[in-house]
């Protein structure tokens, strides 16, 4: 099973993304359960919510206490929140930003500890290029696709065009396919090689889900 | 000898506008065909003018409606007395829910008669003051706001009856009832607003209000069938005095119906979409005190020195209803519809 | 088809494709998606012949829904904890004449202190209304427990309401075989009312009965219950055949047949037991969980006959009779009377408080040694409960309980907790 937290304010579509991640899991033929954690709704206040990956049925409902992927979708979140709360060593982080891990005070971070297992992309930005607005969400899971391999992109873009439609859609499905892009460079320089191809199952063909949190890199 | 024109209308207990009409003038209730939605054998007291607003009102609806409406009541007077465990006197299809809920539970039958395509079927929902005005408001509210396909008649007493005289909203200033004792400097309901249903009905903009009386059967009877002309939701506002509730003589139930209206007191009038359409003008306009002095529950006003101060506050207000609604003027001007 | 789709959407769905005929509500977190996919649904006329109303409370809402099913038609509701006590009289109202009205109901906390999140509190406050109450594990259960809660309903003449936790399974995304609407056809046929107000053939409804022959009525809806209880698996049966998933039903026992420790429970934290279970069966334990799946009727026979040779009974619980202990617990003492188990209540998760499996393989073991006391909360801060006490004991003006509590926890966390 590969559980996966996601953290943002609300308003940006924290929901939305755990959701679509769900979805996306599904297309590649993966059990998937995403859930929100509940606070006073309110734009702008924290807000987090919970996605599992894994072979077979999901029964557990509790919600996720160890990550093995953390997304971030507002880096204003990094030193407000506790956000890293049961992230181990092994974990993968992906985090919305322009600038790079050290730049954003997180050297004492022990996923950091393994080369590529916290990664950044500019997702506002590649939302904004590509859609004219500024959500992150869907971007970032074309980005986490590429750290985790827990899904493939062409899921991801599929998920999309589930759920959006028109240019929302096909502006959200670019800019997730260059964010896919941009990781995946990111984690071959950080690894010092060139990415293998992602390593996650081709859709549809049910093999079991690797339990494992190693990156396309590996 | 000249001919004068002369109209007929009912007095006391006298049916003249009914033996003396042409037949196409006459009540619902003098035909031997009526459905009878009320029969006899229920338990109402001696000079319920509930009973008897309901009895014409639900036999003009079914009517109107061709002998397909469906009622619902709430808790109440009537509910009680009309269905009597094993008994009913109901000859309609009747469903009794709840104290609250009459309008709600008409906007579900009305709705059930829609999604079933049975346009044909008319839904009536009746209540007393207290399921109206008080605990029925919400409800009430609801259903004027979303202009649901039910007529509905609220049969004012003026308190809740069936418990024991409890005061109500609807409960007119300084009368007495089980909850506001003719005791202290201020006996009896205090005065303050009121509650003006008819208005607050007139001020959803539904498409039919009505206030009457039953002093005034033919009238009922018309803007029952008035009512039943329109579609969505509709109010009807009947004053039934309560000889037990109200102290009265049994015998002096449309009596003290008629004061109301020509002291002033309760306004008969018509209003469409949130404008008055007619008004039924004041014959003989009466003083406050003729209809006060009838009723026990006004009695502390005369007991003794007496409450002249509150008797002239509640001429006051007569006053200013007379005022507002132009209830006294032109005899030749609008008469509220129906003979008589 | 199967769909990841979110646990509300699936039950909108799942309801339209039993035709309700009148729909209304009044929206409540979490049921809102429910209703708000329903009103899509007609107003986009792919649900058809359903009128769907707008109120302006929950007691409205029943009230329309008695209505319509006394004038015949499907009617169907959905609410949540303070929306379902401000609807108690005409819940009450709606069993006692009989009406086959459906209703969801997401689970949620019942206030004060105001808490949007799940617990069983609501339900437990009707269970005795003369309702059938299905609890849902999963969101596909949900999915045919509506299904199956029509048919239930209307050949009874008993209203239904199906439990799902709320935001926990109503706001959860996960894989829904959908059923089709000729599967749905076949196994809800159109409602045949016992009672109807037919302007052919007119019927007085809701009359006053005295003592009389109130006993002998109250007797009747009793009965009715009874042959729930026997209704409810058969249904469950059939929907099998026909859907082809076990669902519904009035039990289910997971890894029972040996269990020394059994533990009872009712809708979504089956699955969390149901890890913690298997955690500790790979270490050697003899455990099983019991999924009550009707919790009224409250089927007595069939959890004694699942409960077995188990020397302990481990009821988990969301929600808490204040003064008493726990409520389910109370159903299962009685149910378990005369065997030699002891039963021991765990209150869990009041409030959308986690459940987790560490907690529950720790409560178990301890249950397992025999050490578990008779009324366990679990996961209760007691320091936080103590300090709290101790301020009370200070002064007269201690001020709202519920506000000093957070003011000691701090800034809300903002994080995962």
């Amino acid at each position: 099973m590969f559980q996966v937290r996601i953290h943002g304010r609300g308003g940006q579509g924290v929901v939305t993304a755990a959701e679509l991640l769900s979805v996306a899991a599904f297309r590649d033929g993966h059990y998937a359960q995403a859930f929100p954690s509940f606070g006073s709704e309110r734009t702008g206040a924290p807000v987090v919510a919970f996605c599992r990956i894994d072979a077979g049925p999901i029964r557990t409902r509790e919600p996720i206490a160890e990550p093995d992927g953390l997304i971030v979708q507002d880096a204003t979140l990094l030193h407000q929140v506790d956000l890293f709360r049961g992230v181990g060593p092994e974990a993968l982080v992906l985090i919305n930003s322009s600038r790079g891990v050290e730049e954003l005070g997180l050297a004492d971070l022990p996923a950091l500890r393994r080369r590529g297992g916290v990664l950044t992309v500019p997702a506002t930005e590649l939302a904004r290029e590509h859609t004219g607005r500024p959500f992150p969400n869907a971007v970032l899971l074309g980005g986490f696709a590429a750290l985790s391999g827990v899904v493939s992109i062409d899921a991801v873009v599929l998920a999309i065009r589930d759920r959006f439609a028109g240019e929302v859609a096909e502006g959200n499905a670019a800019a997730a396919r260059r964010a896919f892009a941009f990781v995946a460079d990111e984690a071959a320089e950080s690894a010092g090689a060139r990415p293998a191809a992602a390593a996650a199952p081709a859709p549809g063909d049910g093999s079991g889900l690797e339990v494992s949190t190693r990156a396309a890199t590996a | 000898m000249a001919l004068h024109p002369v109209k007929f209308y009912q007095t006391g207990s006298f049916a003249v506008g009914n033996r003396l009409l042409p037949v196409r003038y006459r009540t619902v209730q003098s035909e031997p065909g009526r459905t009878n939605s009320l029969n006899s054998g229920h338990r109402a007291c001696q000079g319920c003018g509930e009973a008897l607003g309901a009895r014409y009102a639900l036999d003009a609806a079914m009517r109107a409606a061709n002998g397909k409406m469906i009622a619902v009541n709430a808790t109440g007077c009537l509910e009680v007395f009309s269905t009597p465990y094993p008994e009913t006197s109901w000859r309609v299809p009747w469903l009794h829910s709840l104290f609250a809920n009459a309008p709600s539970v008409a906007t579900g039958v009305a709705a059930a008669m829609r999604a079933k395509g049975r346009h044909d079927v008319r839904v009536v929902a009746q209540a007393g003051d207290g399921g109206t005005v008080d605990i029925g408001f919400a409800c009430l509210s609801g259903m004027f706001e979303r202009n649901d396909d039910v007529l509905f008649l609220c049969y004012d007493n003026q308190g809740y009856m069936n418990t024991g005289v409890q005061r109500s909203s609807a409960t007119p200033p300084a009368a007495r009832t089980a909850t506001t004792e003719a005791v202290g400097p201020e006996p009896g309901n205090p005065f303050g607003q009121g509650k003006d249903m008819a208005r607050l009905a007139v001020a959803h903009g539904i498409p039919y209000v009505a206030t009457a009386t039953v002093a005034e059967l033919h009238d009922l009877e018309y803007k029952v069938h008035k009512a039943m002309s329109f579609h969505g939701a509709r109010y009807l506002h009947v004053l039934v005095p309560c000889p037990l509730g109200w102290q009265a003589a049994s015998g002096d139930t449309i009596r003290l119906a008629r004061l109301a209206k020509e002291t002033g007191i309760f306004p008969v009038y018509e209003a469409e979409h949130g404008e008055l359409t007619s008004v039924s003008r004041i014959r003989r306009p009466r003083p406050v005190e003729d209809y006060l002095r009838l009723q026990g529950r006004y009695r502390h006003l005369f007991a003794g020195d007496g409450r002249p101060d509150v008797v002239a506050r509640l001429q006051a207000m007569a006053d200013a209803n007379i005022r507002r609604y132009g209830l006294v003027g032109d005899p030749e001007g609008d008469e509220a519809g129906g003979a008589g | 088809m199967l769909r990841q789709l979110e646990g509300s959407r699936a039950v909108a769905e799942a309801v339209g494709l039993c035709r309700p005929e009148v729909v209304c509500a009044y929206p409540i977190s979490p049921q809102t998606h429910i209703i708000e996919g329903i009103g899509a649904l007609v107003k986009s006329g792919q649900l058809e012949q359903c009128e769907f109303i707008n109120v302006e409370s929950e007691f409205a809402a029943m009230s329309v829904c008695i209505g319509a099913s006394a004038a015949g038609a499907r009617a169907y509701t959905a609410t949540a904890s303070q929306g379902l006590l401000y609807m108690m009289e005409a819940v009450y109202n709606a069993s006692g004449l009989g009406l086959p009205v459906v209703m969801t109901l997401a689970n949620r906390a019942i206030g004060a202190p105001i808490n949007i999140w799940n617990d069983h509190s609501d339900a437990m406050a009707v269970r005795d209304a003369g309702w059938v109450q299905l609890f849902a594990e999963t969101n596909q259960e949900a999915v045919d427990l509506h299904v199956q809660a029509f048919r239930l309903a209307e050949e009874l003449s008993i209203p239904v309401m199906v439990c799902m936790d709320g935001f926990i399974l109503t706001h959860a995304v996960e894989a829904v075989e959908m059923p089709t609407q000729t599967q749905v056809d076949a196994f809800v046929p159109p409602y045949e009312p016992r009672q109807v107000l037919d302007p052919a053939e007119p019927v007085s409804i809701g009359a006053m009965v005295g003592p009389e022959a109130f006993e002998e009525v109250r007797y009747l809806a009793h009965v009715k219950q009874l042959q729930a209880l026997e209704r409810i698996p058969e249904i469950a049966s059939a929907f099998s055949a026909a859907f082809g998933r076990p669902s519904g039903g009035l039990l289910r026992g997971y890894r029972t047949e040996d269990a020394e420790v059994v533990v009872v429970a009712l809708g979504s934290v089956l699955g969390t037991i149901k890890d913690a279970v298997d955690d500790l069966r790979r270490a050697g334990a003899r455990v099983g969980v019991v999924g009550i799946g009707s919790f009224r009727p409250f089927p007595s026979a069939a959890l004694r006959a699942e409960l077995g040779r188990a020397r302990t009974v481990v009821v988990v619980e969301k929600a808490l009779a204040p003064g008493a202990g726990g409520i389910l617990a109370r159903d299962v003492t009685m149910a378990a009377a005369g065997l030699d188990a002891e039963v021991r209540t765990v209150v869990a998760g009041l409030g959308g408080r986690p459940i987790t499996k560490a907690s529950l393989v720790a409560v178990l073991e301890e249950a397992g040694r025999g050490g578990l006391e008779s009324l366990h909360f679990l996961d209760l801060d007691h320091g936080l409960v103590e300090r709290e006490l101790a301020r009370m004991a200070r002064r007269r003006r201690s001020g709202p309980a519920a506000e000093n509590i957070l003011r000691d926890i701090g800034v809300v966390s903002a994080g995962a907790t």
